[in-house]
C-alpha cells in the first residue's frame, strides 16, 4: 500500500513538472510580454529595460532554471503588470471561484446522480427519455450559450436576477445554475449508463433469485457497484473546482481565478498564468489521487490489484 | 404422481413479439430430480426464469406455474420474494459473475439467511459457515471474509449452492451449473448436488445442454426443442430408446463409451429462427421421418409408452411398446 501510494505520488509530481515545463515553453514562444504590457509603440529603450528587468533577455534554459529553482523556494514570481506576487494575486481570487463552483458541484451531484439512477430504473419510460433529452441538451449546449440564455430570460426579460457582477449572493445564482446544469447533465448520463450496466449483471439476477426485494437489491447490489465509474466523473469535477469556471466567470463578469487567467494570458503575464496552471494541475492531480484511493475502497478487486502492483 | 410440487401448464414467453417458449407443460414432484436438456436458445433457462418472475420487464409471459397449487405467474412481488430462495432456489451458469464482486461471500450468504430464516449477527455467520462446510468449501470460516474474485470458479459455484441452500428450498433449479467449470470440477459439483438432494430431500431441476451431465444426476429427462418439450421420460429409457427424432439425434451425437471409434453424427440443418417458426413440428425441416402431416400442426406431447411421452407423429420404434404400423411411413 505504502509503495503504491509513493509510486502514485511520484507520478503526480512528474505530471506537475511536465505541466509547468509545457506552460513555460509555450508561453514564451507565443508572444512577447514586453510588447504586450508596455504596448508596441513604447520607446525601444523602455521595452529593452523591461526585458532586462524581468530577465527576458536570458536564454530560455537559463530562465527556466531560475524559474524552477524559485518554485522550490515557494516563489512563483511576480505579476509583470503590477509587480505583486503571483501567489497572492491568484490566492485572493480563489474564494470567489469556489463560491461558484462548490454550490455548482452540489447541484451536479444532487441533480445528476438521482436523475441518472431514476432514468436507469425506468428505462425507456417517458421519464427516462425526458431525462436523457435534457441531459443531451445540457452537455451539448456550451456553457456560455446556456449562461447567455439564462441572462436573457431571468435578467433581461423577467428582471428577477442581476446579469453579472459580484455584489451579493443573488449575483451568484445564475452562474451557479449555469455551471451546475451542464455538469448535472454529464453526471446523469454517466450514472444512467453505469446503472444500466450493473442492473444487467448476473449478480443482480442472483440477488432477486434469492428473494431480495427489488428496491433492496437496487440499493445493496446495484448502487454500490454503479458508484465505481461514477466516482471517476465526480473526481474529475472536484479536480476542476478551481479551473472549471473560466467561461462562466467571463460571461457573468465574476472576478474569480478563471477571469484572472483570461486576462493574464491575454497580457502574457507569465508568472500569473503559470501560477494558475500549477494550482489547477495540482488540484487535478490531487483529485485523481483521491479517486484512485477511493476505487480501492469501493472495489475489492482493485484493492487487490493495488496490493499486487506494490 | 401425487400432487406435484411445481406444475407448469401452457407456459409461453415472448420477447418483443418473438416467441421463446411456445407452451411448456412440466410437473416436478417432491424430491424428484428432473433434467431439462436441449441446445442453447431452446428455452430451458427461460422456463425457470419465467416461473420465478426473473425475466426482464419486456418479456411477455402467459400460462400457469403453480407451487403446491399457488399461482406464481402474476403473483405480487412480496409473495414471489418469499418463494425465491425460500422455497425455490436457483443457481446459474457463471458463478464468478453471479456473485456480487463488492460484497464478501459471507455477507451474501447471510443476506439469504436473514431473508428466509430470520437469522442475524453471530448466529447467521455461524450458519453461513456451516453451509460452506456442507458444500465442501475448505477452510470455511476464513472463506466467509473472501471476495468472489479471490475464489476459483468451482469454489464460487459452491458458494452459490450454499447460498441457495440457506433458505432450505424445496426445489433447487440449477441452470447449467457446471458449464463454465473445468471437467474435473464439473463432476465434483454434480456429485455435491446429488449428495445434497439425498441429505435434504429437496427436488432438483438440472438445466443442461449436456446429456452426459444429465444421465448421472437425474431420474427423469425432458428434452426441449425450439421452445417446447418434445420428449419426456425416465433417464434410462431415453438413453435406451429415444422416441423423438431430435432426441435420437442428440444421442447419436454423443461419442460411444465402447466399441470402435466412429465419426459423431450431427443433426443436419439448424434450429428455426423464432421469427420463422414452421407452422407444424419445429423439427420437421431437419427430420429424417418428416411426412406431410408433420407440417400441418405441431404434434402434441403424447404417450408413446408408459411414462414416456413424445411430441412426434412417428416416434422412434425403439421407444414403442406396440408400434402403430398405420402411422409409420411406408
Amino acid at each position: 500500500m505504502l509503495r503504491f501510494l509513493s509510486l502514485r505520488l511520484a507520478r503526480a509530481l512528474l505530471t506537475l513538472v511536465l505541466v509547468v515545463t509545457f506552460a513555460f515553453v509555450v508561453l514564451r514562444l507565443s508572444g512577447d510580454p514586453a510588447l504586450l504590457i508596455m504596448s508596441a509603440d513604447a520607446p525601444p529603450e523602455a521595452i529593452a529595460a523591461f526585458r532586462r528587468a524581468w530577465g527576458l533577455d536570458d536564454p530560455l534554459w537559463a530562465q527556466y532554471l531560475r524559474y524552477f529553482t524559485a518554485i522550490f523556494q515557494g516563489d512563483l514570481g511576480n505579476s509583470m503588470r503590477d509587480g505583486r506576487s503571483a501567489v497572492s494575486l491568484v490566492g485572493e481570487r480563489i474564494p470567489a471561484t469556489l463560491a461558484l463552483t462548490v454550490p455548482a458541484l452540489f447541484i451536479k451531484i444532487g441533480l445528476g446522480i438521482p436523475a441518472g439512477v431514476y432514468a436507469a430504473l425506468h428505462r425507456n419510460s417517458w421519464a427516462d427519455r425526458a431525462v436523457m433529452l435534457l441531459a443531451v441538451a445540457g452537455f451539448t449546449v456550451p456553457s456560455f450559450v446556456l449562461g447567455l440564455m439564462l441572462v436573457l430570460l431571468f435578467a433581461v426579460q423577467l428582471g428577477w436576477l442581476p446579469s453579472g457582477g459580484q455584489e451579493s449572493w443573488r449575483h451568484a445564482i445564475l452562474p451557479v445554475i449555469t455551471l451546475g446544469l451542464g455538469g448535472a447533465a454529464v453526471l446523469a448520463r454517466f450514472t444512467r449508463s453505469a446503472m444500466l450496466e450493473v442492473l444487467g449483471q448476473p449478480y443482480m439476477r442472483t440477488a432477486l433469485a434469492k428473494g431480495v426485494p427489488w428496491q433492496v437489491a437496487v440499493r445493496r447490489h446495484a448502487l454500490p457497484n454503479a458508484a465505481i465509474p461514477t466516482v471517476t466523473i465526480v473526481g474529475f469535477m472536484i479536480g476542476s473546482l478551481l479551473a472549471g469556471a473560466v467561461v462562466v466567470e467571463s460571461v457573468f463578469s465574476w472576478p474569480g481565478v478563471g477571469r484572472l487567467l483570461v486576462v493574464a494570458v491575454a497580457n502574457r503575464d507569465l508568472a500569473v498564468v503559470q501560477a494558475i496552471l500549477l494550482l489547477v494541475a495540482a488540484t487535478m492531480v490531487t483529485a485523481n489521487l483521491v479517486v484512485d484511493l477511493l476505487y480501492g475502497v469501493l472495489d475489492p478487486r482493485l484493492r487487490n490489484g493495488a496490493r499486487g502492483t506494490a | 404422481m401425487a400432487e406435484p410440487l411445481v406444475e407448469i401448464r401452457g407456459l409461453t414467453v415472448s420477447f418483443d413479439g418473438l416467441p421463446a417458449l411456445r407452451g411448456v407443460d412440466l410437473a416436478i414432484g417432491r424430491g424428484e430430480a428432473v433434467a431439462l436438456v436441449g441446445e442453447s436458445g431452446c428455452g430451458k433457462s427461460v422456463t425457470w426464469l419465467a416461473a420465478l418472475g426473473l425475466l426482464p420487464g419486456k418479456a411477455r409471459v402467459s400460462g400457469s406455474v403453480t407451487l403446491e397449487g399457488a399461482e406464481l405467474i402474476g403473483a405480487p412481488a412480496p409473495a414471489l420474494d418469499r418463494i425465491r430462495g425460500g422455497r425455490v432456489a436457483m443457481i446459474f451458469q457463471d458463478p464468478a459473475s453471479s456473485l456480487n464482486p463488492v460484497h464478501r461471500i459471507g455477507k451474501q450468504i447471510v443476506e439469504a439467511l436473514r431473508l428466509h430464516r430470520g437469522l442475524s449477527g453471530a448466529a447467521a455467520r455461524e450458519e453461513a459457515r456451516r453451509l460452506l462446510d456442507q458444500v465442501g468449501m475448505p477452510d470455511a470460516r476464513r472463506r466467509l471474509d473472501a471476495f468472489p474474485h479471490e475464489l476459483s470458479g468451482g469454489q464460487n459455484q459452491r458458494v452459490m449452492i450454499a447460498m441457495a441452500l440457506a433458505g432450505r428450498p424445496e426445489l433447487l433449479v440449477a441452470d447449467e451449473p457446471t458449464t463454465a467449470l473445468d471437467v474435473t470440477i464439473q463432476a465434483q459439483i454434480l456429485e455435491l448436488l446429488a449428495e445434497i438432494r439425498r441429505d435434504t430431500g429437496m427436488a432438483l431441476v438440472l438445466v443442461s445442454h449436456d446429456l452426459g451431465v444429465v444421465a448421472e444426476t437425474c431420474e427423469r429427462v425432458c428434452v426441449m426443442y425450439a421452445g417446447r418439450i418434445v420428449e419426456e421420460t425416465a433417464a434410462e429409457r431415453l438413453f435406451a430408446g429415444p422416441a423423438h427424432p431430435y432426441a435420437e439425434g442428440l444421442l447419436a451425437a454423443l461419442p460411444p463409451m465402447d466399441g470402435p471409434r466412429r465419426p459423431l453424427a450431427a443433426i443436419p440443418g439448424g434450429v428455426p429462427e423464432p421469427w420463422a417458426m414452421p407452422r407444424g413440428c419445429a423439427f420437421a425441416p431437419r427430420c429424417p421421418r418428416r411426412a406431410a402431416a408433420c407440417e400441418a400442426a405441431p404434434p402434441p406431447l403424447a404417450e408413446v409408452a408408459p411414462d414416456h411421452r413424445a411430441a412426434c407423429l412417428y416416434p422412434g420404434a425403439a421407444a414403442m411398446v406396440s408400434p402403430a404400423p398405420a402411422l409409420m411411413p411406408a
